[in-house]
């Protein structure tokens, strides 16, 4: 059986001049979480980016080079919006909407046209299980979402991209602004939804990358330098620029 | 020697901070210390909600007039607050940069405009047009409406982009993650968060068409008289100020003066409701 969720084929990405991404080729397999690594500005924020086309709101960036979700050209013949209904995203700071917790997590299916109040509500709370929050949050469905600790906005927030009933979940540094125990939440969230979901985690932990990835990419400068299991990425590096970043030599 | 010079300029500042405080102090003890006692012998309750205004009679009631302030006002909401949230909706989200360059100045200019040439086109535009194609003589709560609305634009349309503009840009991206489109991601998520400083826009819009005189006297008719319709004539609070305080006298004077009064509370409740406003969106 083919593993293959998302296929990125010889990819380049310029803004303006700047070469931000250099001849990008990976393999993203279902059900499994992907840990992308490496220094700041090397890239990985951006080829996150890239998978549900978040760049094409940056402008003079340019794209080459082929990326397929299910062997769909997604830069192609695919619909912007049904893409990123297919591939949802988590940001690096919560961002949930100053609204009502229900009407985050009942944005998405209603944007997508669904208005029945029965359907939103089990929508609404499958997601919120599937986050782990609903229990906290049962009783606080009408109160702001803005009035939540960073953490649980966060979950909130993973709830919110759940809602839509996507196969793909891109988290950008989703823990960066989050205190230890609200990581652990979220670590543990993440090997729970991969049953489920493809994950993508863009992280600047490697300790983070070990403990629940099951495939590390390392970037450099804009490059892919190494990319393999993550237990023989951190044990046996086969290029010497990954073993000087995870042993801590520069980065 | 340099701190006495420091402690000398706040004094300065203060003195020239103090002055347009004093000048609402003395506005304020002008007003009600000339207009309040009109009031009490016209007997407050006939003269707020008197219907008739007949100063050659000595009855001065100016329901009417405060009547007409609300519907004009009203009415400029009705056409002013649309146009301009769009607008500013259409500058903050989907402008072109070219266009925004020739769209800016032009919506800044509008403010300029002083209010007497509004009023002219008015007068030669809108009243006519109302005259041949809606009915009436054309000087009416219609004319005074639209021009009002035109008017409010600039306040409407500034304010509300300046706070479509400082919705921070993750609500926008977290809404176009979830799959939505430009417009539900500016309408659902954009705006809902920009609502507090869109309604102080809308509130400063409120003040300003209903402090307006010169551009409604030239287009709204001023029949000191119940307002019969949309299309008939219709005197506000200021024009019924303006207009007859040339030549007015003893009780006739003190009654416009006590209108004055009527007036700024007016504008009073609206900047209370504008710093209501302003505050809770602070909060959130």
């Amino acid at each position: 059986m083919d593993t293959t969720k998302i296929m990125i084929e010889d990819l380049d990405l310029y803004y303006g001049q700047f070469h931000a991404l250099k001849d990008m080729s990976l393999k993203i397999n279902k059900n499994e979480i992907t840990a992308f690594i490496g220094p700041s500005g090397c890239g990985k924020s951006t080829l996150l980016k890239s998978l549900n086309r978040m760049n094409d709101l940056v402008e003079g960036c340019k794209i080459t080079g082929k990326v397929t979700l299910d062997d769909e050209d997604i830069y192609r013949n695919m619909d912007v919006n049904l893409l990123r209904k297919r591939v949802g995203m988590v940001f690096q700071k919560p961002n949930p909407f100053p609204m009502s917790v229900y009407d985050n997590v009942a944005y998405g299916p209603r944007t997508h046209g669904i208005r029945s109040k029965a359907k939103l509500d089990a929508i609404v709370e499958d997601a919120l299980r599937k986050a782990a929050i609903w229990d906290e949050l049962k009783d606080r469905m009408k109160k702001s979402a803005l009035g939540l600790s960073g953490g649980q906005q966060q979950r909130l927030c993973i709830a919110r991209a759940l809602a839509v009933q996507p196969e793909v979940l891109l988290m950008d540094e989703p823990t960066s602004a989050l205190d230890p125990i609200s990581t652990t939440k979220i670590e543990e969230l993440a090997m729970e939804l991969k049953e489920e979901y493809t994950i993508v985690m863009v992280t600047h932990n490697m300790q983070q990358a070990t403990r629940i990835s099951d495939k590390t990419v390392f970037f450099l400068l804009g490059e892919i330098i190494e990319a393999g299991k993550t237990d023989e990425l951190f044990s046996m590096p086969q290029d010497k620029r990954t073993e000087d970043y995870i042993t801590g030599r520069f980065g | 020697m340099a701190k006495y010079k420091e402690k000398a300029m706040e004094y300065v500042f203060l003195a020239t901070a103090c002055i347009s405080i004093l000048a609402v102090a003395l506005i304020c003890f002008f007003l009600f210390a000339n207009g309040v006692p009109a009031m009490k012998e016209i007997g407050f309750a006939d003269f707020l909600l008197g219907v008739e205004w007949r100063p050659s009679n000595d009855v001065y009631g100016i329901f009417p007039m405060i009547l007409g302030s609300i519907y004009v006002t009203a009415g400029a909401i009705v056409i002013g607050v649309p146009i301009g949230l769009l607008t500013a909706v259409f500058m903050a989200r989907y402008c072109p940069a070219k266009l925004y360059k020739i769209f800016k100045p032009g919506i800044e200019l509008l403010a300029g405009i002083p209010s007497v040439v509004y009023g002219f086109f008015g007068m030669v535009v809108i009243v006519p047009f109302i005259r041949q194609n809606v009915g009436g003589n054309g000087s009416s709560i219609m004319a005074a409406s639209v021009l009002l609305g035109l008017m409010i634009l600039p306040t409407v349309i500034s304010q509300s982009e300046a706070s479509i503009r400082a919705v921070p840009e993750s609500y926008y991206e977290g809404s176009l993650a979830l799959g939505a489109t430009h417009e539900r991601s500016v309408f659902c998520s954009i705006l809902p968060a920009a609502k507090s400083g869109i309604f102080a826009g809308i509130i400063l819009g409120i003040g300003r068409a209903i402090g307006e005189t010169m551009a409604v006297i030239m287009v709204a008719g001023n029949q000191a008289r119940m307002p019969q319709g949309i299309l008939q004539g219709v005197r506000t609070l200021t024009a019924n100020i303006v207009i007859e305080m040339g030549y007015a006298q003893g009780l006739h004077r003190e009654a416009l003066i006590a209108t004055g009064v009527v007036l700024f509370v007016f504008i009073l409740i609206i900047n209370l409701s504008f710093s209501i406003v302003k505050m809770r969106g602070e909060r959130t």
